[in-house]
């Protein structure tokens, strides 16, 4: 059944132009497929104008464990963004 | 309370059917261009209204989600073409009928669709196969469509010819995998193709209307769409490994109002809650 196939995340670049954003995942025997059934299951409602499709085994994720040292340094360091500037008035709205 | 069994055995089952709404009209009605159109815009609409109430009755039980879905996208896709057809078919005929009177509310010999898509479903192999013979036709016959003297045909053809591309490639993909995949699901599609085969004839069988609709442009004669049928359907048995059954024979009769015992079983599913409460609206 079902867990004999591998998983597969699927990305989709919606209407407007934007970045393929990641939309869920499914199940498929091959790549071919998967576009087939993210076809099927993820653009129904017109959502798309493109597909990608990853094996989930091949994503290499960040361990939840590494939270702390990897992103909360960076909470400290308010000068990285940029609100430090004072705008001249010429500029106007930016 | 049940009928008791002299409702049952009522002698005078031929003679109620003689009378019932719409039956044996045709026979009596004179040939016009009119009643060619509506008879033609039915065959259309009820090959798909039939085949998508059938693709639709695996709706949560496929053998994966993912199929689950896909098959129920098509089944809509089906249904929403049969909206199409029936509608345009009830316009021309002029009797105050629209699509969900002519899907719910005429009787078994008043549908003219082909007895393959009646077929009940089998496995998900049958299914399956049904549908890529089904395809196989009903590309080049929407393609032909597309070309119609009547713009209205045209129109209608256009915008499923879109889907039906999609339907035909996943149900020949299909077919190729599962024909050429274990031993198991290829005895399944050959034993499939074999069980339908003698259905596939009646697609390219003409009758005097038919002849008529072609001879106006209308609508395509439909020995002609054998050779682009074969042309797909050989092809796609070659790369499946599959062994294309020798018989020519034909079941036929279904286009002309006569359908198999499955037919009056879809119908009760299908119709029941239109019979039970007429107009019902939600």
């Amino acid at each position: 059944m079902s867990n004999e196939w591998p998983l597969w995340e699927v990305f989709i670049r919606g209407q407007h132009g934007l970045n393929h954003r990641h939309v869920g995942s499914l199940h498929a025997p091959d790549a071919e497929l998967a576009i087939r059934h993210a076809r099927d299951v993820y653009t129904r409602r017109n959502e798309g104008v493109s597909i990608w499709v990853v094996p989930s085994a091949q994503i290499t994720a960040s361990a939840p464990g590494d939270k702390g040292p990897l992103f909360e340094p960076s909470n400290a360091k308010v000068y990285r963004h940029p609100t430090f500037y004072d705008i001249p008035d010429e500029v106007g709205h930016m | 309370m049940a009928p008791a069994m002299s409702d049952i055995m009522t002698p005078d089952a031929a003679e109620l059917a003689r009378v019932a709404p719409g039956h044996g009209k045709a026979a009596a009605e004179s040939v016009s261009p009119e009643r060619d159109l509506f008879v033609g815009l039915t065959r259309l609409g009820d090959n798909t209204l039939i085949l998508g109430h059938r693709v639709s009755e695996w709706c949560g039980h496929s053998p994966i989600l993912e199929e689950d879905i896909a098959l129920a996208n098509m089944a809509l896709d089906l249904i929403g073409q049969t909206q199409l057809w029936l509608g345009l078919a009830g316009q021309v005929e002029g009797a105050g009928r629209d699509a969900d009177a002519l899907a719910f509310r005429r009787d078994a010999w008043d549908f003219r669709n082909l007895l393959l898509v009646e077929r009940p479903n089998g496995d998900f192999g049958h299914t399956l196969m049904r549908q890529f013979l089904f395809d196989a036709w009903h590309q080049p016959m929407l393609a032909a469509l597309q070309g119609s003297s009547d713009a209205r045909i045209a129109e209608i053809a256009a915008k499923a010819a879109k889907e039906v591309a999609y339907h035909v490639e996943r149900s020949a993909d299909l077919v190729i995998r599962l024909g050429d995949g274990t031993e198991d699901s290829h005895q399944r599609m050959q034993a499939a193709l074999e069980a339908l085969w003698p259905y596939t004839g009646e697609m390219f069988l003409g009758d005097p209307t038919d002849a008529r609709l072609a001879e106006a442009g209308v609508m395509p004669a439909p020995e002609g769409l054998r050779a682009p049928w074969e042309a797909s359907v050989t092809a796609v048995l070659a790369e499946a490994t599959l062994v294309r059954p020798a018989s020519a024979f034909a079941h036929k009769g279904g286009k002309q109002g006569r359908h198999t015992e499955h037919m009056g079983h879809l119908l009760t599913s299908m119709q029941w809650l239109q019979r039970s409460y007429p107009g019902a609206k939600w």
